[in-house]
């Protein structure tokens, strides 16, 4: 362990000492101590972490491997194949793809809509931005759980206002057409507090001076919010943007209460999908594959969307 | 403020540092064991009264073996199934665990993570080894080495109300047939009752519908066959056919609606809220849907019936083979020599008699067969004492990727999703990739 842990404390940090040195900085070569003291804790964690389990899953994704032990039977990119002639794995990508455009269309506006009215010195808005915080707050397995019993057929709240309205009770979560949605309507209640939370605060930090230059000179409200408060706005869209693509590829805990990924693979995720398929079937080589998956799209979207979109921000 | 921000710094390193001998310490710390033996005994049992007969069971041990200690371990279902691999291999394994026999626990005895039990339970004449119906023994057994230590056998069968058999006009005593199945499930359906509680959230209550089709339209040649990739596989005519008669029911809508988002207790509470005619259950389902019942009462034990699952005509099964568990405890390899002691113990004659009396368990020591009073464990008893072949759950018995897709699809199947020709073609895909 020692002898390990001293290897990777001296090898990276060479970079920066050299790098230091070529450039005779004299901030940096000041910091030299510094570095060769809080370096090596944050590099160790970091690799034990985070490196070293993406190349894990690298490696056991070209494996037939049930988890025992360790991986021998080699099988090349047939993880892979097996993956993209999978059904529900199509499914889980096309489920990503909407529940990121969902989040996009309809949480972020609402969240805007939201925050405008939320972001003035009002009585009793406290309150309101608490309430509509609220499903954030709640964990995620709560919140599946609790619009488990919302959408139950026999005793939830549905059933209840279906009866009430004197029609047939719809088992929305037992019918594969329709629980995507009522997953969807799930993830926007809980998520479109956070994003309005940060539209409140992006709304705050707003020169309040060019709005009311704008008014002065007879901007109409929508102008006014079309041409003045959206394009100042722009970073926080970015970012709230940025936090539901990546929030919704990774969107796991809320489903397994709810749906569990069913029915007939209706609601399965990529993260429910590797779960589902990968760990429960003891098929560790083909999660494997489904996190590399996951991972390069992650860092491509992530990435990808930084250089191009938030490159000023 | 600038002293303030040294003095800030140094506390700050002096947190770090402290932070990193911590982790060092409890980096060497996790080997160290306490001076008495504590066993780590993982089980899923959720039912309080069942768990209250263990823990007299383990005081009783405790009290008379001073300095060990039985620590139970209780994991959910599901997440026990997702975790077991990984915890095998961690210095937290549990000592002993349930386990359901089958492709699964053969799949971990080759791995080298379990006990080969063969050696302590032959030992001193298989004193040990007798103490159990042999049956069991051998169905826990592969290629020579004992996987687990036996403990209780199942069967699946059906089950009804009474009370709502006779309000809908069906003798249930005339059921003997798949089409005397059908007819009555029509007959209740038409009474206004659901006639069947189904839970197709979890899959595999509906496996067992698939399974015993297959086994009675095929018979253990066939099956077997499929199993060793001989043959046509599951592609056997006969299994194709089990698989349209399956969804030949799906089309009456026999089950309650939404039971495909239902779980299984959910499903017995269907039963034991009087919401449904029929289930096909487990053994011990009389107790299970009190459990589960709104009311947790549930049904009165002598307003439930059971009879076998019904043979079809013309098919090479007959209507004594029966498809249920065969469970055990197995053993991890680094379980201290007490583990097998308390194993012994609490699978003996004497303790197996006080479960079976709790309705828990149909008993596989022998000489604890008297402890099944409850008269409809007693009928299952009765069953699989006279069974003609008695196959371990296909989800369990075909390892745990086959199995999964013969959850899926019995439920694709039964709910017009998919084909039966569709249906036995991905479980022979499933099984040859497995194969390969």
């Amino acid at each position: 362990m020692a002898n390990v842990s001293a290897a990777t404390a001296v090898r990276p940090l060479r970079v920066p000492a050299t790098a230091s040195a070529r450039r005779k900085h004299p901030a940096v070569s000041g910091r030299l101590p510094v570095l060769l003291l809080f370096l090596p804790p944050a590099l160790l964690l970091f690799s034990v972490f985070v490196i070293l389990p993406m190349g894990e899953a690298a490696w056991y994704s070209l494996y037939k491997w049930d988890g025992y032990g360790l991986p021998t039977q080699y099988v090349g990119m047939r993880n892979f194949e097996l993956l993209f002639k999978n059904g529900a794995f199509l499914t889980a990508l096309k489920n990503n793809a909407m529940i990121m455009i969902i989040s996009i269309i309809i949480q972020i506006p609402l969240a805007i809509w939201l925050a405008m009215m939320l972001a003035h010195r009002i009585a009793g808005v406290v309150l309101f931005r608490l309430i509509f915080f609220l499903p954030y707050v709640l964990a995620d397995v709560a919140a599946g759980l609790i619009w488990r019993f919302v959408y139950d057929g026999d005793y939830g709240l549905f059933a209840s206002i279906a009866h009430l309205l004197g029609v047939e009770t719809p088992y929305v979560l037992a019918d594969k057409d329709l629980a995507m949605y009522a997953v969807l309507g799930v993830i926007v209640w809980k998520y479109f507090g956070f994003h309005m939370m940060l539209f409140i605060a992006g709304l705050q930090s707003l020169d309040k001076s060019v709005l009311e230059a704008a008014e002065i000179d007879g901007a109409s409200g929508w102008q006014r919010f079309r041409y003045i408060t959206l394009p100042l706005l722009g970073s926080t869209v970015r970012l709230s943007v940025f936090f539901a693509v990546v929030g919704s590829l990774q969107l796991f805990d809320l489903i397994m209460p709810l749906t569990g990924g069913g029915p007939f693979n209706a609601t399965q995720t990529m993260v429910t999908f590797l779960f589902n398929f990968g760990v429960a079937r003891m098929q560790v080589g083909l999660g494997s594959a489904v996190g590399v998956v996951l991972f390069l799209i992650c860092v491509t979207l992530a990435f990808g969307y930084k250089r191009i979109f938030m490159r000023h921000d | 403020m600038f002293d303030n921000l040294r003095a800030k710094a140094l506390l700050r390193s002096r947190f770090i540092a402290r932070s990193a001998a911590t982790g060092l310490a409890l980096l060497i710390a996790a080997g160290s064991a306490a001076a008495d033996t504590t066993i780590k005994w993982m089980h899923l049992e959720i039912d309080p009264n069942y768990l209250a007969v263990w823990q007299k069971i383990v005081g009783k041990y405790e009290a008379e073996h001073p300095g060990v200690k039985v620590e139970m371990q209780f994991l959910e279902n599901e997440a026990f199934k997702a975790k077991l691999p990984t915890l095998l291999q961690s210095s937290d394994a549990p000592d002993l665990f349930y386990s359901w026999g089958g492709g699964v626990l053969k799949q971990q005895l080759a791995t080298g993570a379990l006990l080969d039990l063969s050696e302590a339970m032959n030992a001193k004449d298989g004193a040990w080894v007798k103490s159990y119906n042999p049956a069991s023994v051998k169905g826990l057994s592969y290629d020579g080495k004992i996987g687990a230590v036996p403990y209780s056998v199942g069967t699946v069968s059906f089950f009804y109300n009474k009370a709502l058999f006779a309000k809908a006009g069906v003798d249930a005593t005339t059921i003997k047939t798949w089409d005397d199945f059908l007819a009555a499930v029509k007959k209740i359906k038409d009474a206004g009752i659901v006639p069947i509680a189904g839970g197709g959230g979890e899959k595999w209550p509906i496996h067992f519908y698939w399974s015993y089709l297959v086994m009675r339209d095929g018979g253990q040649k066939v099956f077997d066959a499929a199993k060793n990739g001989q043959g046509e596989g599951f592609k056997d005519p006969s299994i194709i056919k089990a698989g349209e008669q399956l969804a030949e029911l799906g089309k009456l809508e026999p089950f309650q609606p939404g039971y495909l988002g239902a779980t299984w207790p959910q499903t017995l509470g269907v039963f034991g809220d009087g919401k449904a005619a029929m289930i096909l259950g487990f053994q011990n389902t009389e107790a299970n849907q009190r459990t589960n019942a709104g009311d947790k009462k549930g049904l009165s034990g002598d307003n439930i019936g059971r009879f076998a699952f019904p043979a079809v005509a013309g098919g090479a099964g007959a209507v004594t083979d029966t498809l249920g568990g065969l469970n055990g405890w197995a053993v991890t390899k680094k379980a201290p020599p007490e583990t097998l002691d308390f194993l012994a113990y609490l699978t003996n004659a004497e303790n197996e008699r006080a479960m079976a009396k709790a309705g828990m368990i149909i008993p596989v020591a022998v000489g604890a067969e008297d402890g099944v009073t409850n008269p409809l464990l007693h009928e299952s008893a009765e069953q699989l004492a006279h069974s003609t072949w008695h196959q371990n759950f296909f989800d369990q018995d075909l390892g745990p990727s086959v199995g999964r897709v013969v959850n899926d699809v019995s439920v694709a199947i039964v709910s017009g999703q998919m084909s039966s020709e569709d249906g036995a073609q991905q479980i022979q895909d499933a099984f040859e990739q497995d194969q390969f």
